[in-house]
């Protein structure tokens, strides 16, 4: 491997893949048997964390950035003059085991511009899978992308030597799509996800019988959406995640603010701010619904379209909901602990093990982690001390936003001093 | 009327000698005990001290005793706990101890009890710091063909990384070296051995010399701070969350930090 064509080739194709955001290494179940290198077995690991706090755990690059599409929100669109490159199989495979026996990675997230066809391109990227795999015997992590329009025996390759596999379907709504990236249909995507799914499903059956079958894409598939650059709402960003991981089995949906790279008319201009707030709504919004047991239109439904940027989505429900409060946290179950603002799932699980020993009082849940500022509102516990007066939902939301410093004050403080 | 003197029972700071005190406070009926290590002792003005010689057998009988009292997550917290070597943390585990040899219920989840909640606190920290090292490792090639990394963490963590790192390297000579308690591992393709190095005078572990790391090694440093300074994303910088997550007492054996 030549170092100088190496790092100019580096350079270019880890800018072009940065903007895909998933660096998850974890849920596979990849061990190392033979003496190989390498181990996916444990929870993922960041090895280092960008300036921008987003977790580096792969070596995320780009095979080519060189584009047969125009889709207007890519950087790597075929009308932006860019300097394009491309890299050797080979190259991907050194720079991968040099990375890793350094411990700088978990492994690699290997993405493409379509170059030529769809199944050229996805050729390519399971070439350099499957060079890790049978040539350097490498159990490291790899992630690769789908490429839409790929034919099915190469993706059923992919799965064999990917841990994960992932389309990106970009934009949350067809209209969106249609008009940013008209050489595309939401077909495409569903296409690979789907057969990746049936995959899945028929290889973990086959080794419920047959012990030796090969694993498939053992840490499953994700896909990612772009926040703010089509104009969509949060129900419909929402509504469609949840389509996504309830008929697509997915493991993650990943929210990516847009970052302004065009002077296309059809997007936000350069210089527009990225919409971090939202997308960290969008993530708790996730998270609700994954683990704390909402559905998503108890959030975001016809009449609350949009999410409320001052407070979190568990406490915008709670809000609209206060008829459900207060809760007994010495007697309440676990679903319901789960829907008091303040309180996540770590601290749910130490209240139900500790109100075996004892009931509990305000100190307890303090020393536990409970964030109390929001919490103390909506619970009663051993203690003749609790909210008693009855307020109405804008009145807790003011007292509570008083009382408390959001991260983002610098974004919402205009907005505050409207009712200020 | 007799006044209850303190003892401070003294060891060498070994897991061992721990429990070997612990079965000492058991075996006596020791009441106000003071446990300390040996190269922390402050003199007490009142009660007496004294130096307790580790034993294996003793301090196996407390933790077998011990493992059959709490859960497996619940012993595994004193261990880990014991590694912070925070000062004080002997008596914590004591209490803790003491409390689950005399429950007839485990009682590793009683987080309303402050000593529960403490140790599952500390031990927390010490597995957030263990993950860390299992992320912030940065081996450099030497010239002998041997994968070399220095690490300064605040818990003793060596222990508690051994598995990981021989597991994933298997195929690799690799030593993971803690400048700060020096001592470290080494795996030499079969086993991982505990050292003890004399580091020569001229080396500089933050820097990569070519009188002991391969020629190549520099190339993939300067790589790998490429690689990490195109992933990132200017406009969305946000340098307390990053530091959150790298703090900076870590920076100095991170060569992507180092540009």
């Amino acid at each position: 491997m030549s170092f100088e064509r190496a790092q100019e080739k580096l350079k270019i194709l880890a800018d072009a893949a940065k903007y895909d955001v998933s660096c998850a290494s974890s849920g596979s179940k990849r061990s190392n048997t033979s003496k190989g290198l390498g181990d996916a077995t444990g929870m993922g690991i960041c090895h280092s964390y960008t300036e921008d706090g987003r977790c580096v755990s792969l070596l995320k690059i780009l095979l080519t950035n060189h584009c047969i599409f125009d889709c207007a929100y890519c950087v790597t669109r075929k009308s932006n003059d860019i300097k394009r490159a491309a890299f050797q199989v080979q190259e991907v495979v050194d720079l991968t085991i040099n990375f890793y026996r350094r411990n700088y990675i978990e492994g690699l997230f290997l993405s493409s511009g379509i170059f030529k066809s769809a199944d050229y391109t996805m050729e390519r990227l399971v070439a350099v899978a499957k060079k890790l795999r049978l040539e350097e015997n490498f159990n490291g992590y790899i992630h690769l992308k789908s490429i839409p329009g790929a034919s099915d025996e190469l993706m059923k390759e992919a799965g064999l030597y990917a841990d994960r596999l992932s389309v990106n379907i970009e934009i949350p709504t067809e209209a969106g799509l249609k008009l940013l990236a008209p050489d595309k249909k939401r077909e495409d995507f569903i296409k690979p996800m789907e057969k990746v799914k049936n995959e899945i499903i028929q290889y973990k059956s086959e080794s419920k019988i047959i012990k030796s079958t090969p694993k498939f894409a053992p840490a499953g598939q994700s896909t990612q959406m772009i926040i703010g650059a089509s104009g969509e709402s949060d129900q419909q960003i929402m509504w469609t995640s949840n389509y996504f991981y309830k008929n697509f089995n997915l493991k993650r949906v990943y929210y990516s603010g847009y970052i302004p790279i065009s002077y296309d008319s059809r997007l936000p201009q350069i210089g527009t701010d990225v919409p971090m707030l939202r997308e960290n709504r969008l993530y708790q919004t996730d998270w609700l619904m994954r683990f704390y047991g909402f559905e998503v239109h108890e959030i975001l439904n016809n009449e609350h379209q949009n999410l409320d940027l001052e407070v979190d989505p568990k406490l915008g429900w709670a809000l609209r909901n206060l008829e459900q409060y207060p809760v007994d946290v010495n007697k309440a179950d676990k679903m319901m602990l789960a829907r008091v603002p303040g309180m996540g799932m770590k601290s749910v699980y130490k209240i139900i093990e500790a109100r075996r020993f004892r009931d509990l009082n305000w100190e307890h849940l303090k020393r536990m982690g409970v964030a109390m500022n929001r919490a103390k509102y909506f619970l009663i516990c051993d203690s003749r001390d609790f909210e008693r007066r009855d307020l109405t939902g804008s009145q807790l939301k003011s007292l509570i936003l008083q009382n408390s410093t959001s991260k983002y004050q610098k974004i919402l403080s205009p907005q505050l001093n409207l009712f200020g | 009327m007799l006044i209850s003197q303190e003892h401070t029972l003294v060891y060498d700071g070994t897991f061992d000698g721990f429990f070997t005190c612990v079965f000492h406070v058991y075996d006596l009926k020791l009441k106000h005990v003071n446990i300390q290590r040996k190269d922390e002792v402050q003199e007490s003005l009142f009660g007496s001290s004294e130096e307790v010689l580790t034993d294996s057998e003793k301090a196996d009988r407390v933790w077998k005793g011990v493992k059959r009292k709490t859960s497996s997550t619940g012993s595994l917290r004193i261990y880990y706990a014991f590694l912070s070597e925070q000062k004080g943390v002997e008596n914590l585990l004591l209490r803790y101890v003491q409390y689950a040899l005399k429950s007839n219920l485990p009682i590793d989840t009683d987080f309303g009890n402050e000593d529960i909640l403490k140790v599952s606190q500390i031990a927390k920290s010490v597995g957030r710091e263990k993950h860390r090292m299992e992320a912030f490792v940065r081996f450099k090639l030497t010239k002998d063909n041997l994968y070399f990394a220095n690490i300064e963490p605040d818990f003793d963590v060596l222990p508690l990384i051994l598995k990981h790192f021989k597991r994933r390297y298997a195929d690799q000579k690799w030593m993971i070296y803690d400048l700060k308690r020096n001592y470290g591992l080494y795996y030499d393709l079969e086993k991982v051995d505990i050292v003890n190095m004399m580091l020569p005078n001229d080396f500089d572990a933050t820097k990569t010399s070519k009188d002991f790391f391969a020629d190549e090694e520099l190339e993939f440093q300067i790589l790998w701070q490429d690689y990490f300074e195109s992933t990132n994303i200017p406009s969305r910088k946000n340098m307390k969350l990053h530091v959150r997550h790298v703090p900076k007492r870590y920076w100095k054996y991170l060569s992507e930090k180092l540009r």
